[in-house]
């Protein structure tokens, strides 16, 4: 899905290795760019789909596909804050429940008031469909204020402190979704007992559209204006401060984006499950998706998409040998960071335009004596991509 | 050795043998669908076996397990062999969604026992009402997972089902006021209580204060002097055992010498792995239960000393609920089997879901039966303590 976000290493301008030496490199337009890109994800959503209907892919394994995409925009959602930020928050779960929270009552009481039965939401209808985008984008905003509320104070302060204050705050976010029916007097959340009754909505189409969306909206950002100065904050706070960027703005700013994915997410992960507890959204959900995005290399978006899939299926994969799996599982992430601390893909990210490019260039790895960035089977990651 | 090799083949080394291991794991288990009918009946069995809430998951687990190798012993279902596939759900709702539509799409199982506690059911009856997959949970309480469809039951009785069978016990025993002291921000505790108050007044008992307090509290006195205040006959306690033992103990240090009423989670308050309360304040304690060791009928006795020899420890009232979960999902299997119909197939499973809301089975926490819901009707046993801190049966309330 995304072009070349700016990485770290290499300069802002130059898109590729060397020019070639005839003078005028050939480049694609944007919109042929986006268009390209475009038509890859929907022949990839056309494929799952198809497949899924054809029997090809049962529906074990749809179920795991979409936490597979529900992971990838927690994980890319967090890699705004993590990667491109450079902070260090620890709060996931916390917007995640938010999102969930807000999408599925949303849901739940607007299929009340229209007198729609959960049957349809698994049959589908335009009427259902825009009842579930509205819920999505209800429990993105409600993450998106709760990041307000907490960015705001919060981005204040650095580093370990950052951390421990959106901990804190996550788990303030959970103890008032177990405790805000008895404040409030109705049933809003369902306590410990948990929201039940949530219409199994999320579905392969409806995971990858939005993993698609969010990917696209997360690359436009930074390769905008505002991201360029998002990714200045990171790389010297000082000194972007003292360039004119308002750097309290852009990191409030880069905190909501994160809150407000993290939201939709949860949304589609109460759709996927069907039940919401508060439990499960205690301090080692925040610490999985974390471990995601250090586990794919910071400021990577195709690294955080391919370690959420790896990381979601890998423990589903290992089932059968249940007692091993969970120090299989640990065994990656320890091997990883002693082998490559920077993560998997460190700060790279791909590219199919740029691909093209080099390929219409005549400008192969191989044909080049300088090394190309890692990226060997970039065939291979595309099909993660989407 | 490691010198020789640089990071960058390492990292792809390991990478490789880690793919591979995944990908045997997923050939390994594939392919199973649909059972292979001849010999044998797949079942699944699933709850959480690690993690925070693993000693119930166990214990249904070994009862569950323990009557499939009786039955299998005895000859199986129909000539059958039982074969029981067993997933964690590490008591997390997406994991047991996962593990249920792995059981039903891979393995082809044709019914399952499970899951073990509350949330994680919850997702799973809602994933199963597609597919009319017949499911008996040894243990999950709340209301929400038997009204789905017809496919799910319980071997449990419910929480606010227990919290009105010790209303009308503390009616019958002629007590007119009752104080209450429960866990706020307790699904179980707050459950009982509830449904304890809105009975026991309906009975004509005087509930004279409701108090509540924090989970990880270990001082009740506030609580306590506030509900001695009011003079009750009783009072219920409707937490585990831990919170149980220390609110009993400081009870009698401040002078209460009157009846306790609890309900099952005061189950191994004495004589387990620990004791939470001292024997000499046990006195005047009633609380319902499925099952314990103390009761002295055939089929329970038996239970207990099957379950000493197979695995060298007493069962709990949890082993006894996934012992009879088992017992009634296997009575569903046998009367699909005797249907002739073919395993796997939606007459097949609606054979079993029919045979298991018609039948009445005799299990180790009494005769159980289903009433056209997935609630049981079955007997509830009211225990309370010998001088020496011992469980006694004191009375067996049939249904």
């Amino acid at each position: 899905m995304e072009e070349e976000v700016m990485t770290e290493k290499r300069p802002i301008i130059s898109t590729g290795g060397p020019q070639p030496a005839a003078g005028k490199r050939r480049s694609l337009s944007m919109p042929a760019r986006y268009a390209i890109n475009a038509v890859l994800v929907l022949v990839i959503l056309i494929l799952g789909e198809l497949m899924i209907d054809g029997g090809a892919i049962n529906r074990y394994q749809s179920t795991v596909l979409e936490q597979v995409g529900i992971y990838i925009i927690l994980a890319v959602s967090l890699n705004i804050a993590t990667g491109y930020l450079g902070q260090l928050p620890l709060g996931h779960a916390g917007f995640m429940s938010m999102g969930a929270y807000g999408c599925s009552i949303f849901i739940i009481r607007m299929s009340e008031v229209l007198g729609i039965g959960a049957r349809d939401f698994v049959t589908g209808s335009p009427m259902t469909f825009l009842l579930v985008l509205g819920g999505l984008v209800v429990g993105g905003l409600c993450a998106a204020v709760a990041g307000i509320i907490i960015g705001i104070p919060a981005l204040r302060l650095k580093g370990d402190y950052l951390a421990i204050i959106t901990l804190a705050f996550a788990e303030i976010i959970r103890v008032v979704m177990l405790n805000i029916d008895s404040v409030l007097g109705f049933e809003l959340t369902g306590g410990a007992a948990g929201l039940t009754g949530i219409p199994g909505y999320t579905s392969f189409l409806l995971v990858f559209g939005c993993v698609a969306v969010v990917c696209f909206l997360i690359h436009t950002m930074m390769k905008s204006r505002h991201g360029r100065a998002i990714l200045a904050i990171r790389d010297n706070e000082i000194a972007a401060e003292a360039t004119g960027v308002n750097t309290t703005y852009y990191k409030t700013l880069a905190f909501v984006a994160s809150a407000f994915f993290a939201g939709v997410a949860g949304g589609l992960y109460a759709g996927c499950v069907g039940v919401l507890q508060p439990a499960v959204f205690g301090f080692m959900k925040s610490i999985e998706i974390l471990v995601m995005v250090v586990l794919g290399g910071m400021g990577s978006m195709l690294g955080s998409a391919l370690s959420a899939t790896v990381l979601t299926i890998l423990p589903e994969a290992l089932r059968a040998f249940s007692e091993y799996r969970m120090i299989a599982y640990a065994v990656v992430l320890v091997l990883v960071m002693i082998f490559r601390p920077q993560g998997l893909l460190g700060s790279y990210d791909f590219s199919l335009s740029r691909i093209i490019e080099r390929v219409m260039n005549r400008d192969f790895p191989w044909s080049r004596k300088s090394a190309a960035p890692a990226g060997a089977d970039d065939g291979k990651e595309a099909s993660h991509d989407a | 050795m490691f010198e020789n090799v640089s990071r960058r083949q390492f990292v792809t080394g390991s990478a490789a043998a880690i793919m591979g291991l995944g990908l045997v794991g997923c050939g390994g288990n594939g392919g199973g669908e649909g059972g292979d009918g001849a010999s044998s009946i797949k079942v699944g069995i699933m709850g959480p076996h690690t993690g925070d809430n693993s000693s119930y998951g166990l214990a249904c687990l070994n009862g569950a397990q323990l009557y499939f190798k009786q039955l299998n012993a005895d000859g199986g279902v129909n000539g059958k062999q039982i074969e029981a596939v067993v997933y964690d759900t590490k008591g997390d709702a997406t994991e047991a969604v996962n593990a249920y539509n792995r059981l039903v799409q891979e393995d082809g199982v044709t019914g399952i026992v499970g899951s073990v506690l509350t949330g994680p059911t919850i997702a799973v009856a809602q994933a199963s009402v597609a597919d009319n997959m017949p499911c008996v949970t040894p243990s999950a309480t709340a209301a929400d997972v038997v009204t789905y469809g017809s496919n799910y039951f319980r071997a449990c009785v419910t929480d606010p089902e227990q919290g009105r069978v010790m209303a009308h016990f503390a009616s019958e025993q002629g007590y007119k006021n009752v104080a209450t002291l429960y866990l706020s921000g307790s699904d179980y505790s707050e459950g009982v209580n509830a449904a304890f108050c809105d009975e026991a007044e309906s009975l004509g008992i005087t509930i004279t204060t409701q108090q509540s307090y924090a989970d990880g509290d270990v001082d009740f006195k506030a609580q306590l002097t506030n509900i001695i205040a009011t003079n009750p006959d009783a009072i219920l306690v409707p937490n585990y055992y831990q919170d149980d033992g220390m609110i009993v103990n400081q009870a009698r240090t401040q002078g209460y010498d009157k009846v306790f009423l609890g309900v099952d989670g005061w189950s191994g308050i004495y004589g387990g792995s620990e004791n939470y309360a001292d024997a000499a304040n046990l006195h005047d304690c009633y609380y319902c239960c499925a099952f314990s060791s103390s009761n002295e009928s055939e089929t329970a006795t038996k239970f207990v000393s099957d379950y000493e020899a197979e695995y060298g420890e007493a069962p709990t009232n949890f082993c006894a609920l996934g012992y009879d979960a088992a017992m009634v999902l296997a009575a569903g299997l046998t009367a699909a089997e005797e249907a002739g119909l073919e395993a796997g197939s939606d007459e097949y499973k609606q054979a079993v879901i029919d045979g298991v809301a018609s039948g009445t089975v005799e299990g180790v926490t009494g005769s159980i039966s289903y009433e056209g819901t997935g609630d049981p009707v079955k007997s509830s046993l009211i225990i309370t303590f010998a001088e020496d801190g011992a469980e006694e049966t004191f009375q067996v309330l049939e249904a």
